[in-house]
């Protein structure tokens, strides 16, 4: 198996001004007079993360814990403070509900919107414009603005044009807990069909069930620490028990 | 079967540490992402009109509206200027798409921040489209000009077909400045608020609603050759109001002004834009 993620000892570090400046000049007053002082706040620690291909990798832990800034790092959108991240193929990260949407739009100019967002080409989605439809279920409501949609609507077509190409790597935060039980059937079902043919993926879930179901590992992050790696049903165990101390 | 794969066997596509200039980065990351600045320009204009019954027709009637106020009320006091409406539209145009999109490029990385946080996007796309959303809009209000320089008398002339090299300087001026703004703006929220105050007094002070030789003759010259706008709407206006090419004096500041702020901008943009997702 081939590695498709490899994370070396990656650190996130933010720093934030300790006091809020309203203004630029009051700013600028106290950075000349050196009077700015930054806390710190590792996000990650050393983390050190190898994924294959083909697995579904499962993180828990708490809020704030850096589930979310290790999908930042993987999907390049933050680069580690420290450390060295290394990624093969495509990564498709799939967007919370309505970002990168336009509610003045109707639900074919989004698909062209949202599409190229993700890094897709105008031909690339006038080819499979109807296979993501026809996913989404979205046949009769197509060509309305987006700001009649439901929002379940609105998950099904963000899912649809995510995972209408096949990524090498995708990742997942959240977004299974929308959509009625019979649309989430059909992700979970297109997410094990890449699984089968390759792709590596990302899931992040506070419903540990979610996890235990779909995921072929997992980690615990606490704290910016992987305290736990490994089979699903241990580290989601040892999860639940820190949980309950 | 098991495989035993050395580190150095794996190709990657992306090594954190492994990358090119900054600069140049953003810059190949910005032509594979054309298509969506052509999204983001449609999503634009499309949405904008969407709702509205005369749609588009609101790019070129908005021009003619502010000029039809100002001309009122301004061509009593310049009577010396000929053709004054036509003298006043040719700077304003200019000046609507510098104001326009410098402002929205601000508003749209504010917007996109939502998105950077989660999905990776070369952000320059946001300013660059900005600019492209103003020269549709630039272009649509060439024609209510042209209608009003025949109406007013002022003849037409050949000169015209050298308007696309001021407007190509304009946007380069532009989008440099879109893209210090909008760094800015990411650290410092208050910058949008700040600009917009900033952009109406540099409005005042630039000869558009006036004629330059009213500026007092102990501080014209500096208040017009310090203002990079002065070259900038100088040679916009010129081939189209007064029928002639714009002067060398106007010409070459105008250029070194345009290409130095673009080339800045780019470099100071694509060198913070890493910093970015840890700031938004």
């Amino acid at each position: 198996m081939k590695s498709v993620i490899l994370l070396d000892n990656i650190s996130v570090r933010y720093r934030a001004p300790e006091a809020k400046f309203g203004t630029l000049k009051e700013f600028a007053i106290q950075l000349i007079k050196q009077n700015v002082r930054y806390k710190e706040f590792l996000a990650l620690r050393d983390i050190n993360l190898e994924v294959k291909e083909g697995e579904i990798l499962g993180i828990v832990g708490r809020n704030g814990a850096g589930k979310s800034t290790l999908l930042k790092v993987v999907s390049r959108v933050l680069i580690p403070t420290q450390g060295r991240v290394r990624l093969k193929g495509r990564v498709s990260p799939l967007l919370e509900l309505g970002a990168g949407f336009h509610p003045e739009l109707t639900g074919r100019e989004n698909i062209f919107l949202n599409g190229t967002l993700l890094g897709h080409t105008h031909r690339e989605l006038e080819t499979r414009l109807d296979e993501i439809i026809e996913f989404a279920e979205m046949e009769t409501f197509i060509d309305t603005p987006l700001r009649t949609y439901s929002s379940g609507m609105i998950a099904r077509l963000g899912f649809s044009i995510a995972t209408t190409w096949k990524p090498d790597i995708l990742i997942l935060d959240e977004v299974l807990s929308v959509g009625d039980e019979n649309f989430r059937d059909k992700c979970r079902a297109r997410i094990e069909s890449f699984q089968g043919q390759g792709t590596s993926t990302l899931l992040v879930s506070h419903n540990s069930s979610n996890i235990e179901a779909m995921c072929t590992r997992a980690v615990w992050l606490d704290h910016g620490v992987m305290k736990a790696e490994g089979r699903v049903t241990e580290v989601v165990e040892l999860y639940k028990q820190s949980q309950q101390n | 079967m098991k495989q035993i794969q050395t580190l150095q066997n794996v190709e990657f596509t992306y090594d954190s540490q492994n990358r090119r200039s900054p600069a140049l980065e953003e810059l190949l990351d910005v032509i594979q992402y054309r298509d969506l600045i052509y999204q983001l320009i449609r999503r634009d204009i499309v949405a904008r009109y969407k709702r509205s019954v005369l749609g588009v027709f609101w790019t070129m009637l908005q021009p003619l509206g502010m000029m039809l106020v100002m001309g009122i009320v301004f061509s009593a006091l310049f009577r010396q200027v000929e053709g004054y409406v036509a003298y006043l539209l040719s700077g304003l145009i200019a000046w609507t798409f510098f104001a326009q999109t410098t402002s929205a490029a601000i508003f749209q990385i504010v917007w996109g921040s939502t998105l950077i946080r989660r999905i990776y996007i070369p952000m320059s796309a946001f300013s660059i489209s900005s600019i492209g959303t103003g020269l549709v809009n630039l272009v649509l209000s060439l024609i209510p000009l042209l209608i009003i320089m025949l109406a007013v008398g002022r003849p037409i002339r050949w000169t015209i077909v050298f308007i696309p090299f001021p407007i190509l300087l304009l946007t380069a001026f532009a989008l440099g400045v879109s893209l210090i703004l909008s760094t800015m703006t990411v650290y410092f929220p208050d910058v949008k608020e700040m600009y917009q105050i900033v952009v109406q007094a540099w409005m005042y002070l630039t000869p558009i609603m006036y004629p330059a030789d009213i500026l007092p003759e102990k501080y014209r010259f500096w208040l017009l050759h310090l203002n990079p706008m002065y070259y900038m709407i100088e040679m916009f206006r010129v081939p189209i109001y007064e029928g002639v090419l714009p002067t060398a004096d106007v010409l070459i500041p105008g250029i070194l002004i345009a290409l130095a702020t673009l080339l800045v901008g780019w470099v100071y943009f694509a060198n913070r834009a890493d910093e970015f997702a840890y700031t938004i």
